[in-house]
């Protein structure tokens, strides 16, 4: 016999214990086990792209490491290098290497974060609270370089605004090897306990070949195999510190921890290179004029590949900016891996996906 | 398949002095690059309204014609852009932190 | 840095069957864009193979009701871009994947990006 279950309708969010930021999902459940679910995003809309009118294309750095608070440095340096390829400026050698420094930086508190909120999301709570533990330490060394804890300010257009001294920088490696032993030791829980290998294993799959045709982006799409890393188109000072991509081949929300705890490992590995490979010499250039041209610029965010779409008249206001977000990228591999899971589930396999909600709707 | 991975780590935290601050009477450690509140010296100032212009926020007012320097604390994102772009050095950040106010109004100089 | 990139300009009747061929030859969705460039819309569709880019761009009147077809038949993901398009730019899209009605983005004042007719 096989009489279809009743359906009921469970609106998952906005305000859930274990969301970082407001995303509602309806879920069509069939006694526990999911079987659709329709996102719906808009909480946070805050019309950031028609500010470009009224500030002007250099003020507007500030907008735009704005947009969002765990990736904040990566966005103002994919706004500078967007400006100054329309602009042809050439940003000196040191300031490439310091942009670098601070974007891995910014990677490792960013994924240091995640680790905790998945940790909260199946009740393991004595390790997210040891993850933000270390990722202070982290958010101190932030500090200590670029002035603040979570909105650096130090990009502008033509280079970076602050040095990093050497004595600083042999202070910052110093912090960095004690934060290396304290990760091993929490990555280790993460990927070899039984209880957590119980609640991630299995759970979520996506396929190579889905995630390639959905256009996941970042650690969702290496964890199925998609060998795509955007660190290696070459900006910054990525042209000269190779970064090979990490992949996994299962596709279920354990991979996807797993890249990016050895991602963790790999900002660490090129943190170092980066800082005893560093030049002398100046550290921004002087901008005058106004842009004139249109050009989409990619980095590679903790969450993915985020593209910037700048155009600009000849005046001081740009015409048009557009930014395409990881999160925005990877919301239909959501909606492709929920069906199947149960509703416990729900919870882990949205937080694999890395979600931050304010970077989609800007 | 271990399971009791994290008792090494719990019961190391468990023995040791708590990580947290005990925040009023411990107070915090300074790090001397913090960016914190601005400091106004009046003695150079010559009124050209340049750390108006530059400021993103519109937290500075200035008047060349009363003399007077106006800052509301609250817009203040201590960026340092008018610090950068005042010519006769007037302007500085300091590490400390702004206090909590319950209105905004404007500082005057 | 960045390669150097051209915006091709396409009719839109051949949309559909441009970006068939691209993604036969393997290419990936990185996002559709939509700019009110004075009186027209442009929008900018572009596509990934191997960290290199490749653009295609549409231009449409923003007189009357501007109308493109959906490629949600090609690309299934397509549907969040498309409804993002819709609600701030008012374009009308035929045969979106996940239709919201308008009802993606809820913002005060409708159709905020919308090209203005002066």
């Amino acid at each position: 016999m096989s009489a279809t279950l009743p359906r009921t309708i469970i609106p998952f969010g906005p305000q859930h214990p274990v969301l970082p930021e407001p995303i509602h999902l309806e879920l069509a459940v069939e006694d526990e086990k999911v079987v659709d679910v329709i996102p719906s995003v808009g909480f946070v809309h805050r019309g950031l792209e028609r500010l470009v009118e009224r500030k002007d294309y250099q003020e507007f750095v500030y907008v735009a490491e704005r947009i969002c608070g765990i990736c904040s440095f990566i966005h103002g340096q994919t706004y500078c290098q967007a400006v100054e390829a329309i602009m042809k400026i050439e940003v000196p050698p040191r300031a490439r290497y310091l942009r670098t420094i601070w974007g891995e930086l910014s990677r490792l508190h960013s994924h240091l974060l995640w680790l905790g909120l998945l940790a909260d999301s199946f009740g393991f709570e004595s390790l997210f609270m040891h993850s933000w533990r270390i990722r202070e330490k982290i958010l101190d060394i932030i500090e200590a370089t670029a002035g603040g804890r979570v909105i650096f300010g130090s990009c502008k257009i033509g280079g970076v605004r602050r040095d990093i001294g050497p004595d600083a920088l042999r202070t910052m490696l110093r912090q960095l090897e004690e934060i290396e032993r304290d990760m091993r030791e929490i990555v280790d829980v993460f990927l070899n306990d039984g209880t957590v290998k119980q609640r991630l294993v299995g759970v979520g799959i996506l396929s190579k070949q889905d995630a390639y045709s959905l256009g996941c982006v970042g650690p969702t799409s290496r964890a199925s195999g998609v060998r795509q890393d955007m660190r290696q188109l070459g900006y910054a000072a990525f042209d000269e510190i190779s970064v090979e991509p990490i992949t996994r081949t299962e596709g279920d929300s354990h991979a996807r921890c797993s890249v990016r705890c050895a991602e963790l490992f790999q900002s660490v590995d090129i943190v170092r290179r980066a800082a005893a490979k560093i030049p002398d010499g100046e550290i921004s250039v002087k901008v005058t004029g106004n842009p004139n041209g249109e050009t989409i610029a990619r980095t590679e965010q903790p969450r993915g590949e985020v593209a910037y779409y700048l155009k600009a008249n000849g005046s001081k206001n740009l015409q048009r900016f557009r930014v395409r977000t990881p999160t925005f990228a990877n919301l239909p591999a959501l909606v492709k891996m929920l069906p199947g899971c149960t509703l416990a589930d729900v919870p882990v396999v949205v937080l694999t996906i890395d979600p931050c909600i304010s970077c989609t709707e800007r | 398949m271990s399971y009791f991975g994290m008792s090494k780590l719990t019961l190391k935290s468990a023995f040791r002095r708590p990580v947290t601050r005990a925040y009023p009477f411990e107070p915090r450690r300074v790090i001397p690059e913090s960016r914190g509140l601005l400091v106004f010296d009046k003695t150079d100032c010559i009124y050209c309204s340049v750390c108006r212009k530059k400021c993103p926020t519109a937290a500075i007012g200035t008047s060349r014609s009363q003399k007077k320097w106006t800052i509301d604390r609250l817009r203040c994102i201590s960026c340092g852009y008018c610090v950068e772009a005042c010519p006769k050095h007037c302007l500085r950040l300091s590490t400390d932190l702004g206090s909590p106010a319950v209105t905004k109004d404007r500082e005057v100089y | 840095m960045n390669e150097e990139q051209s915006f091709p300009l396409i009719p839109v009747e051949t949309l559909l069957s441009r970006v068939r061929e691209l993604r036969d030859q393997g290419w990936r969705l990185v996002q559709i864009g939509a700019a009110a460039i004075g009186p027209a819309i442009e929008v900018t569709y572009s596509f990934d193979r191997e960290n290199r880019l490749s653009n295609l761009r549409v231009s449409l009147p923003a007189e009357g009701q501007p109308r493109l077809p959906s490629i949600a038949s090609v690309y299934a993901c397509s549907f969040l871009y498309e409804n993002e398009m819709h609600d701030l730019f008012g374009i009308q899209v035929d045969g979106m994947a996940v239709d919201f009605k308008g009802k993606f983005y809820h913002t005060t004042v409708p159709f905020p990006f919308a090209a203005r007719k002066t």
